[in-house]
């Protein structure tokens, strides 16, 4: 009996259990992407994302191993903590091109708004669970409430796109938990009225001498660069343009793997990071924009069918906030790249270089795993 | 209001919210495709023009500049490379302080400080702009050295125009010179402006102007990929730069130089020409220039010393200086009235000294005439009563008529930009050239004065080297061309530059004879026969003075006239007698008689070209030419 416990091939049951197969095909699938996409855009740094692959996968398995109960648990300290290293950004923080964004603790720099885009469902998953059977307007108030502290700091820092995402995060988790349609269905309205008035009348908003309340100057030239990128072709009019005419000329099949003028002269801006997008559909066209397209919308269905199946209403909660994070980077990544959003710095998931998003994502999938792995333990 | 709820309903709304969540999602990447769907398929061609656009890039590959040698091989002017220090004022951490700096390690004059200022007005910041040309190898050696200290200062290998013989034949060669405004402007017209390019040089004047097309070459392109910050990344194709044809000239260098070398520090022109082709063999306007000083952009100082100079050296006296030909004009007139029935060679006439015409007394040079004067001996001894008649009796008409076939009074086309078009007179020209109705009358009178060269006709030396290579050649009227051949840089093939007569006046050949004869007469016995005294070789020739000043009432006294008075001293000439290889005419400003100093300086021009002699000093003045002048 004993002997068996250590036979190899039980430790690596043991060790592939908490792995969801399905996500990690698809994981795979992704990866594999971003190799082949970042070996042409960036050769240089395949190593160092390997690295980061590997940390990912890591963080991902530690976090599907953990119970999804015990994640859950994790919420308030983590959220607690989150908003203390906020404050301490607003307090202490370095200053790096106009914004206050990171702490210096010494051994490195951290980003705790980065940080607080899991802590947020995270918190909001586990207070509604507390408050299972008993959610009533008092409960989505304070739900906003604990929303609205950390996401008032991140955009102090300034940092709008981060802002953003994380206010998603917390509001999807409501949205799930149950918000009446009579709240959600009016502020949709007046949001779409009001980006579409911005459109209409963005001629005008525009002009240099126009102030927008509550907004600051770099904010309102993000959103009028969008409505005209041509008012400034050389800063972040650039980026669009150039990205337009890398993914336009791309095509039905794009130039081919390595080919890219665009990308390979440099005429695309962080051809690594923000706009790998653009890379893709250069090189490989309408048709290598749809695989990934099919790829994210297949993680998405899993997302779903896990958070649908989930047992309690804290995973479920969770699981669902954690699939709407990833179309949300998505579908803004992409939006942003192919000229419909405005540009702000969010990465093309599990594609984009860079090690903190991406473990970040790999953390929401291992969730999922932690989820989808708690049916079957509550079944069991 | 949303209250208690168990479970099972819970969750069941709950998957409501989730399915509503994948719509949204599905519906929002249905956006996403549509929109590449749009980028990639229906705009397609627009940005993949654009990326094109973007990615090529055509470099311009100078050509280089054709060379300019004379008929022996002697070169005019040619390229040469040299090393030119350069700045890009965009890309220096400060233009003054850089220039200071480059100073302690290169030598920048205040004249080359002038000229970059110049030359930045007409740049782009962005364009490298030479301040320092000829870099010695030590100097280039120096910066070198150096160069990490200055950003956006480099070192590059030019080609420069270089002019080896200096002021020699100047105003024929010209000169180039960087491309202005006008001369944009006019490559546009052209729909030149592809092949300048790249090119910073163009032809000013000279044959370096009118050959501009020829001498320039074919810009060549290189199809470079660049990335987004302008630099080539790799070469995509190339089309070579085509040279420049080479000119052949028909300027015989050491003719040139010997005709300028007689002039002394004398004003004046000289125009050679071979009779049997229209050939320019020489062609002197004196002073000269240098052309070497244009190139690089010339300098306040020496512009202002050549263009304020009271000798005007830039100034083109053999096409563009038109003066009255005086008796030079005599052999024309005898030919014009042999041909047109009014004269025969014998036919003479009785000289008193004047010749009376309206009430006014024409004089003669010799007080008391010279007795019976036919057509031989009006042009030998110059007789001015003779041509009174002659003119009286052709008409002003008859006149203009005939020497307008000749080309006098009309540019000769000689492929040099800058011809005048001198006077041939007519009643006509007189209406066109006054304002006031009295003064556009022709008189007479007028018609007497032009008979002997003077009055209002007035030609340039070219002119009448043409009208005198026509006449002794028997007719046959050439458009005169210095470039004998355009030498086909690629192909080494000549192109030689029409040889063919523009037009054949209807000359009887013993007419002709009977004008040459006496013109050999004049430099035998006559007014040039001191000049050509001893000459081993029969040449025939005619003097004449053009007045710049008449005091009226009293004898001319050339002494008390400034120097700058005195009349101009023509000669026309050819040479040999019998089978002329050139003719030509001299004009030497405030020469006095054209014996006196015109007449010597073709005896040292005819003399090396038939003979090889070289005099090397200035053909001496005559002073005692004063008896027997025209």
């Amino acid at each position: 009996m004993s002997d068996n416990r250590f036979h190899p091939l039980r430790l690596l049951q043991a060790f592939l259990r908490p792995i969801d197969p399905v996500l990690m095909l698809i994981l795979a699938a992704l990866f594999g992407y971003a190799f082949v996409l970042m070996s042409s855009a960036s050769p240089e740094r395949l190593d160092s994302q390997m690295t980061h692959m590997a940390v990912a996968v890591g963080v991902m398995w530690f976090a599907a191993w953990l119970p999804s109960q015990r994640l859950l648990s994790l919420a308030l300290p983590l959220y607690l903590a989150g908003v203390v290293l906020l404050v301490g950004v607003a307090l202490f923080g370095e200053v790096s091109k106009g914004a206050q964004r990171w702490l210096d603790i010494g051994v490195t720099r951290i980003q705790p708004s980065e940080l607080m885009k899991i802590a947020m469902p995270l918190m909001l998953a586990w207070f509604f669970q507390q408050r299972e059977g008993r959610i009533g307007w008092r409960e989505f108030i304070f739900a906003g409430l604990l929303l609205a502290v950390p996401v008032g700091l991140i955009v102090k820092q300034p940092d709008l796109g981060t802002s953003l995402l994380v206010a998603a995060a917390g509001f999807y988790v409501i949205f799930f938990a149950g918000l009446t349609w009579k709240l959600i269905v009016p502020v949709a309205v007046v949001g779409i009225v009001g980006i579409g008035s911005i459109v209409a009348f963005g001629d005008t908003l525009c002009q240099p001498g126009v102030e927008w309340v509550g907004m600051r100057d770099y904010q309102k030239h993000r959103v009028c660069t969008l409505l005209d990128p041509t008012q400034d072709p050389l800063g972040k009019g650039f980026h669009i343009i150039q990205s337009t005419i890398a993914i336009g000329s791309g095509g039905l099949m794009g130039k081919g793997w390595m080919d890219g003028t665009q990308t390979h002269l440099s005429f695309l801006p962080e051809r690594h990071t923000d706009f790998i997008f653009a890379v893709l559909a250069e090189e490989f066209g309408l048709f290598g924009a749809l695989v990934l397209l099919v790829i994210y919308l297949a993680l998405f269905a899993r997302g779903f069918l896990i958070a649908a199946r989930a047992p309690t209403l804290g995973t479920r909660l969770l699981a669902g906030a954690v699939t709407m994070i990833f179309f949300t980077y998505a579908f803004v990544n992409m939006g942003m790249v192919s000229g419909i959003l405005p540009v702000v710095g969010v990465p093309l998931p599990f594609i984009s270089y860079g090690g903190t998003a991406l473990v970040t994502l790999s953390l929401g999938v291992g969730i999922l795993m932690s989820v989808h792995r708690s049916r079957l333990v509550n079944k069991t | 209001m949303i209250s208690f709820h168990a479970p099972e309903q819970d969750s069941s709304r709950f998957r409501w919210r989730v399915l509503v969540a994948g719509v949204f999602a599905l519906v929002c990447f249905l956006l996403l495709a549509s929109r590449f769907y749009y980028l990639q398929v229906q705009k397609f061609d627009y940005f993949h023009t654009r990326a094109e656009d973007n990615r090529i890039a055509l470099l311009p590959i100078v050509p280089n500049r054709g060379t300019i040698v004379d008929r022996n091989g002697v070169v005019l002017a040619r390229n040469y490379a040299a090393y030119t220090l350069e700045i890009t004022p965009a890309r220096t951490n400060g233009l003054e302080e850089t220039i200071e700096a480059l100073n302690q390690v290169v030598p920048i004059d205040a004249r080359d400080r002038r000229r970059f200022r110049k030359l930045l007005e007409e740049s782009r910041s962005f364009e490298s702009v030479p301040i320092r040309n000829r870099l010695s190898d030590e100097e280039v050696a120096r910066f070198v050295a150096q160069r990490y200290r200055f950003p956006g200062v480099d070192v590059q290998a030019r080609l420069f125009r270089d002019y080896p013989l200096g002021a020699s034949a100047s105003h024929v060669v010209g000169y180039i010179g960087r491309i202005n405004q006008r001369d944009l402007e006019r490559i546009e017209e052209r729909d030149d402006a592809a092949n300048y390019r790249g090119s910073d040089h163009i032809g000013k004047s000279g044959l370096e102007l009118s050959y501009e097309a020829e001498l320039h070459g074919t810009t060549g392109f290189e199809q470079v990929e660049v990335n987004a910050g302008g630099r080539a990344v790799r070469r995509l194709s190339s089309t070579p730069a085509v040279t420049g044809s080479d000119l052949e000239l028909n300027l015989d260098m050491e003719l040139q130089k010997i005709a300028e070398t007689a002039f002394g520090d004398r004003r004046g022109a000289l125009v050679a020409i071979d009779p049997s082709t229209g050939g320019v063999l020489a062609l002197v306007s004196a002073p000269s220039f240098d052309p070497n000083l244009f190139v690089d952009g010339i300098s306040t100082q020496d512009w202002k010393g050549l263009n304020d100079s009271p000798d005007h050296p830039l100034l083109n006296r053999a096409i563009y200086s038109a003066y009255p030909p005086g008796s030079t004009f005599k052999p024309f007139m005898a030919l014009a009235g042999l041909t047109t029935g009014k004269r025969t060679p014998s036919q003479a006439i009785a000289d008193p000294g004047y010749f009376n015409f309206a009430g006014h007394r024409f004089m003669d040079d010799k007080i008391g005439g010279h007795g019976t004067v036919d057509l031989h001996k009006s042009i030998v001894v110059s007789c001015n009563t003779y041509y009174y008649q002659l003119a009286n009796d052709l008409g002003i008409d008859g006149i203009a008529n005939f020497m307008s076939q000749l080309g006098l009074g009309s540019r000769t086309e000689l492929d040099l930009p800058g011809e005048a078009e001198g006077v041939l007179p007519s009643p006509a020209w007189k209406r066109k050239r006054f304002r006031k109705p009295e003064q556009q009358r022709w008189y007479g009178g007028d018609t007497i004065s032009v008979g002997i060269g003077q009055g209002y006709n007035a030609y340039t030396p070219l002119q009448m080297a043409n009208a005198t290579a026509a006449l002794v050649n028997g007719g046959k009227v050439f458009r005169p061309h210095l470039v004998r051949h355009v030498i086909d840089s690629r192909t080494g093939e000549k192109r030689v530059v029409e040889p063919e007569p523009v037009r054949e006046i209807a000359l009887k050949p013993e007419h002709v004879a009977a004008v040459r004869r006496a013109m050999v007469e004049v430099n035998k016995v006559g007014t040039g026969s001191r000049a050509f005294a001893g000459a081993p070789y029969e040449s025939g020739g005619k003097t004449g003075t053009a007045q710049v000043y008449s005091l009226k009432g009293s004898k001319y006294v050339e002494g008390r006239v400034r120097e700058r008075l005195r009349d101009h001293s023509w000669f026309i000439a050819y040479a040999p007698a019998d089978k002329p290889k050139i003719a030509l005419a001299v004009l030497v400003e405030n020469g006095g008689f054209g014996s006196q100093s015109a007449a010597p300086i073709a005896r040292q021009v005819i003399d090396y070209h038939l003979l090889g002699k070289r005099p090397n000093q200035p053909a001496p003045e005559d002073v005692d030419a004063v008896e027997n002048a025209d």
